[in-house]
């Protein structure tokens, strides 16, 4: 851990000035990947701006019967507050799929959006890696790649994003506010998390001074048909091999909505509208399933030792799907796969 | 004066209520809670098991929730009311989670221990673990390597008052 | 009387652990207790050409950076590194001693300061420059030709080679095992308190304190009673804290630089260059008759070693125990890597070798059509193979019974892939383990005070086994007192002699050595209470006295009995104070083994390939169980190891870097809470009266033997997929 100065911010405004006022300072809320990557000295600010008091811990019904939820509400308290477990369920299934229990309590909405990639390379400063030094060089691409990206993937980076509840927010259609110097303004999430191309040092498009206020959730929850499937190497407390969040609206057996986004397979929760749109006004068959998950793994491509990950995608796409289509979604508890 | 890249960050002066005493420090920013409960508090209890969030030894109750201690800067908690394993028992009196689990040996080496039974008080609190699996499920976030934890489970059942 | 000894006995250290009042190596105050951070290697092989600590030594806070430049003076004879458990062939690793680099993560400088934060920080102003060495090799399987046989134990028999070639029936394979490492909860860490005139106390994060007491006094040339080492508790080691490891030398170092007390503690990533279970490659053939009966057992073992140091265990030699057959060879080849050392890791050379055996063993009874378990007893040996002996006592058929029982083994279907629940198939598989039954002289003292009130003391250590309890355990049996009434000091140098605690043979060896202190003690109270006026004891024999109740007492007769207190009262004794050497009797005409029949049911999602171990059944025979509770729990912990060795272990290297890519324990799996279900523990009654007084044979290691194999079989069962690259991790059953 390298030495930083520390500032607390007593307002949003105070936040964008302390950010503008001292550069290479980073903003501090749950600490839960920073403090990590401090102590990996991969982060290095010269400065932390503890954002954690600021009163963005509110989470509001938005006039069109949406949902409004401050950057600094916990993981866990969006997870199990009852507007979301009723109307959102997909995303406090994927929020609990997360972490642990502990670290869902300290990290906050935003702070999960930002989080970095576990990439071995990214966490081992003695092994090139471009996301940390531009320009060293990828390690992972002919190294130690077997959770490593499929999709999206650029000659610099084969890197994933690790979050489980960017992959739900991404499948909601989540708008995601920013405050900054020169106003505020809202992305969607889809928009927020770039893929690497020759700039893999830079995760999101969040600019430089700008601060992440509030996610804001669309009316529509798909709280009937929705599961949050995720496959890793333990039944708990791991990051996602492959991970998929399916919402669907269903009329009889026909559907006339869907969703589909998958987690750790690229640089960013991984959509489709090519995917989706193959499912609307189509029954909601096995068959249908497949030919989404092709669409959605279309271009896919593997490194040394994830080919098998396309595989796996295609039949946890399908899977999840079913369970979505049928009402039974996956239990973050009970391991057993529905 | 040394330059920027090798100087000691300013110190900050915090108030941490630890077991309900308040305890007043100056820390370097750089201080997680963790360190300061052992290095500086001599509470020792909390343990150390990988200081990256990874395995939940440091659990540790801050303002009533289970958190990894390892991963929150103590300057941060300035004003919050920290419980460690050394300010669950009452006067001599084990808190039913420390008897529960002397009773279903549900430790070995111990070294997991207080963070197991801090994130078990956190767990009752919270009120969402109503089965053994979702207890499993909750409890997930602290590694035993001695491998105790079908008992740590029976253990927080008789706790739970559940047979 | 056995008031105590067998019976399910609350751990007597369970109130220190469960308030955080026990102290571990790294948690000792000490006066102006300076920190100390390692800076590790990140080239695997080469030389330090330059390292430049000017910057780290301004950092407001910092004391001193010492490298192999700039240290106190250290042994250069590799006699004085060699530690009680260190491999008989190689040179011991020195930490901070030279400039060459020999394995990635070495130690190169540590960094002392006022307090750790500093410390840590002032580490990442350290400046390497090093002289790499191009040619390093990391990868086993790459250097597999390179192995070099090393001296076997077990003697070949008859033609196994030739024997397999002409089997009717014959499997021979590849078993892969990877590196892994033991990731104790509690970092390694030890504080070293300067008592002043050289003398210090050093508290170590150990498994044995008088192997490192020893190993301190001999490298940095001091005397026995300049240094005092304790390790009170110990936060898990399994192997890992056998050997003394670097940061007891640094810190040490750094306390004598200094002169003042110093803690040195590593961090997670740094533990990954400590030791480590060696990647191996176990190649078993079995070849069969036509009836199942084995005719040949071949197995040959290649294990990574450091370029430094041969460090090798009895992977192959197990089926000699285990299955008669007349043709055997064994054979166990070293490979010499850039690597650290690796070191004994829970059940060393078994939990590898009779992995593969046993999942050789399945491979043949599906070939052969048998049922796994009729194919073992068709084989089954009553004598040990190698030397043909008997055993002390053997009741491994039991085990199988028993395990078949409980589990529900004749409802299965042989058939793969034939048992199913929804979308999950369902398998079930068993294997065999085994483990000696070892023992080693231990000394212990009893003082017993006219209070009724006793303190056992015994240098030995306990890594979570459950030693202070069983140690408390016999104490009150033999001394006729409530357990209240005895206390258990262990883990300091000072205490009477013992190993290093590990190999499952500390419950034996201590307990006797309790038994023996006992027995003096009881002899003097015999003699004394005889001589009391008006003694009810008068004239009985002094073997006919035993201590029961807080009385010295006439066996079978409570009414002849003088109350502890009254005789020492007579003798005008404060306290009685008895030290006694535990020696076993040597005795070369039997086999000394524990066994185990595990069984286990998996759930393999069909699809993804998603498994889960929904139940465990481990039917062991260990002789006489000192406590049943204590027991079950390390029976339980190394079927949960068997779990993670089967399922999840697995030290990832990027050999282009020679280092290793997942040192943590994040992407280390080691099981977490939702990966464990149903595990039933069951001790078969093993009567053993030649072993030892006891009829103990310890439980540390025998719990994991057996395990990875019955859950790679069940896996098989499951899914017909045979996979023999371990960990089986969900993408192998994908294609």
């Amino acid at each position: 851990m390298i030495n930083f100065q520390y500032s607390r911010a007593t307002d949003v405004a105070d936040a964008i000035l302390l950010l503008a006022a001292h550069p290479g300072a980073k903003l501090i809320a749950g600490g839960t990947n920073l403090i990590d990557l401090m102590k990996e000295n991969v982060e290095q600010p010269s400065r932390l701006i503890d954002i954690s008091r600021l009163p963005l811990r509110k989470i509001e019904e938005t006039a069109d019967g949406g949902l409004r939820i401050g950057a600094l509400v916990p993981n866990s308290d969006l997870a199990y507050h009852p507007l979301v477990e009723q109307r959102y369920p997909l995303l406090a299934s994927a929020i609990l799929a997360g972490a642990s229990a502990q670290l869902r309590n300290m990290a906050s909405v935003g702070g999960n959006l930002m989080q970095r990639t576990r990439c071995a390379y990214f966490y081992d400063t003695a092994t090139p890696c471009n996301k940390q030094t531009p320009g060293s060089g990828c390690s992972a691409i002919d190294g130690r790649n077997r959770n490593h990206a499929i999709l999206g993937t650029s000659a610099s980076c084969i890197a994933t994003n690790p979050s489980d509840m960017s992959v739900a927010l991404a499948a909601l259609g989540a708008l995601v506010h920013i405050a900054g110097p020169s106003g505020e303004r809202a992305m969607a999430l889809t928009d927020f998390h770039r893929l690497p191309g020759d700039t893999p040092h830079i995760d999101t498009d969040l600019g430089t001074g700008e601060i992440i206020t509030a996610i804001e959730l669309p009316p529509r929850g798909f709280a009937h048909n929705y599961s949050y499937l995720k496959i890793r190497d333990r039944l708990s407390y791991a990051f996602a091999l492959v991970s998929v969040a399916a919402a669907l609206e269903l009329e009889g057996d026909t559907i006339s909505e869907a969703r589909v986004a998958l987690g750790g397979v690229a640089h960013k929760p991984w959509r489709s509208l090519e995917a989706e749109t193959a499912l609307r006004g189509q029954a909601a068959t096995t068959d249908r399933f497949s030919r989404a998950a092709d669409l959605l793994l279309r271009g896919a491509t593997a490194s040394s030792h994830n080919r098998f990950k396309i595989e796996l995608a295609r039949r946890a796409i399908v899977r999840t799907l079913t369970q979505a289509a049928s009402a039974t979604p996956q239990s973050q508890a009970h391991k057993k796969i529905a | 004066m040394a330059d920027a890249a090798n100087q000691i960050p300013d110190r900050i002066p915090i108030d941490l209520v630890v077991n309900g005493v308040r305890r007043t420090l100056d820390l370097v920013p750089w201080t997680t809670l963790l360190d300061a409960l052992r290095d500086h508090l001599e509470l020792t209890g909390t343990k150390k098991g990988c200081d990256h969030g990874q395995c939940g030894a440091c659990t540790v109750l801050v303002d009533g929730r289970r958190v990894n201690s390892c991963l929150t800067l103590a300057v941060m908690k300035d004003g919050a009311e920290i419980t460690t394993i050394e300010g669950l028992a009452s006067d001599g009196a084990l808190h039913p989670l420390q008897q529960a689990f002397i009773d279903h040996d549900a430790f070995q080496c111990g070294y997991c221990t207080p963070g197991q039974i801090c994130s078990a008080a956190g767990l009752l609190a919270e009120g969402h673990a109503k089965n053994a699996d979702e207890i499993r499920e909750l409890m997930s976030g602290n590694l035993c390597r001695c491998g105790g934890y079908p008992n740590i489970v029976a253990a927080i059942q008789q706790a739970m008052g559940r047979p | 009387m056995n008031a105590y000894v067998g019976t399910a006995t609350s751990r007597v250290d369970g109130r220190a652990k469960v308030t955080g009042a026990a102290k571990y190596a790294g948690e000792f105050a000490a006066d102006g207790l300076a920190h100390g951070f390692v800076v590790a290697a990140t080239i695997p092989r080469g030389r330090i050409a330059r390292l430049d600590t000017s910057e780290t030594l301004k950092v407001k806070g910092v004391l001193d950076v010492l490298t192999h430049a700039h240290r106190p003076p250290l042994a250069d004879k590799d006699e004085a590194w060699k530690d009680e458990v260190a491999p008989e062939e190689g040179s011991p690793f020195r930490p901070l001693y030279d400039d060459s680099i020999k394995f990635n993560g070495q130690p190169i400088a540590l960094v002392v300061a006022e307090d750790w934060e500093t410390a840590k920080f002032a580490a990442t102003l350290v400046r390497v420059d090093y002289q790499e060495e191009q040619s390093f090799a990391t990868d086993l399987e790459a250097e597999r030709s390179k192995g070099a046989e090393v001296k076997q134990l077990h003697k070949p028999r008859g033609d196994a080679a030739r024997a397999l070639a002409g089997a009717s029936v014959r499997h021979e394979a590849d078993y892969f095992v990877p590196t892994e490492h033991h990731n104790p909860m509690e970092l390694f860490a030890t504080t070293t308190v300067w008592d002043g005139n050289g003398r210090l106390t050093v508290y170590d994060k150990t498994q044995g304190v008088q192997n490192v007491h020893k190993f301190l006094c001999s490298v940095f040339g001091k005397k026995p009673d300049d240094i005092r080492v304790l390790s009170p508790y110990v936060g898990g080691a399994f192997g890992s804290g056998l050997r003394p490891q670097y940061q007891v030398v640094l810190a040490t170092l750094a306390a004598l630089a200094l002169e003042r007390s110093v803690r040195v503690g590593l961090t997670r990533q740094q533990m990954y260059g400590l030791g480590h279970r060696p990647a191996t490659i176990e190649r078993v053939g079995l070849g069969a008759k036509p009836d199942g009966t084995l005719d040949a057992v071949t197995h040959e073992a290649t294990a990574v070693t450091s370029r430094y140091e041969d460090f090798s265990r009895n992977d192959t030699g197990w089926a000699e125990q285990l299955y008669k057959s007349p043709n055997s060879r064994f054979s166990h080849k070293l490979v010499r890597l850039d690597v650290s050392t690796p070191c004994d890791m829970r059940a060393p050379g078994a939990a590898s070798g009779v992995c593969a055996l046993e999942c050789a063993m399945d491979e043949l009874a599906v070939a052969l059509k048998l049922d796994p378990i009729e194919l073992r007893l068709k084989s089954y040996s009553d004598r040990d193979q190698s030397e043909d002996l008997p055993y002390t006592s053997k009741q491994l058929r039991e085990c199988y019974a028993r395990g078949a029982e409980a589990f529900g083994w004749s409802r299965r279907n042989p058939a793969p892939r034939s048992m199913r629940d929804g979308k999950e198939l369902v398998g079930w598989g068993m294997a065999t383990g085994v483990w000696e039954a070892l023992q080693m002289p231990v000394a212990a003292r009893i003082v017993l005070t006219a209070n009724g009130h006793a303190e056992v003391s015994c240098a030995a250590s306990d890594i979570g086994t459950g030693t202070y309890t069983i140690v408390a355990q016999v104490a009150a049996d033999a001394l006729g007192l409530p357990i209240e009434n005895i206390s258990v000091r262990l883990a300091d140098s000072t205490l009477p002699q013992a190993p290093v605690e590990g190999g499952s043979w500390m419950a034996a060896s201590s307990a006797h050595a309790v038994l023996g202190a006992a027995e003096d003690i009881r002899q003097d109270l015999a003699r004394l209470a005889s001589t009391m006026p008006a003694s009810p004891l008068g004239g009985v024999d002094a073997a006919d006295v035993i201590l029961v109740d807080g009385t010295i007492s006439k066996n079978g007769d409570k009414g002849r009995a003088v109350s502890i207190a009254d005789a020492m009262r007579y003798g005008k004794l404060e306290r009685l104070e008895k030290q006694k050497l535990n020696q076993f009797a040597e005795d070369k005409s039997h086999a000394r083994n524990t066994h185990s029949a595990v069984f286990a049911e998996v759930k393999v999602d069909e699809q993804l390939g998603v498994i889960r171990v929904t139940r465990v059944v481990s039917a062991v025979a260990a002789g006489r169980i000192l406590n049943t509770k204590t027991g079950r729990s390390q029976i339980m912990g190394g079927v949960v190891w068997g779990i993670g060795m089967a399922l999840h272990e697995e030290t990832v290297m990027d050999h282009r870097f020679g280092r290793i890519m997942n040192p943590n324990i994040a992407e280390y799996h080691i099981p977490v809470n939702a990966d464990i279900h149903d595990i039933d523990v069951i001790f078969v009654e093993e009567r053993d009266d030649r072993i030892n007084r006891l009829g103990v044979k310890g439980l540390g290691e025998i719990g994991i033997v057996g395990v990875p194999a019955a859950i790679a079989n069940a896996v098989y069962h499951a899914t017909g997929k045979r996979i023999r690259r371990f960990p089986i991790t969900l993408d192998k059953l994908l294609d």
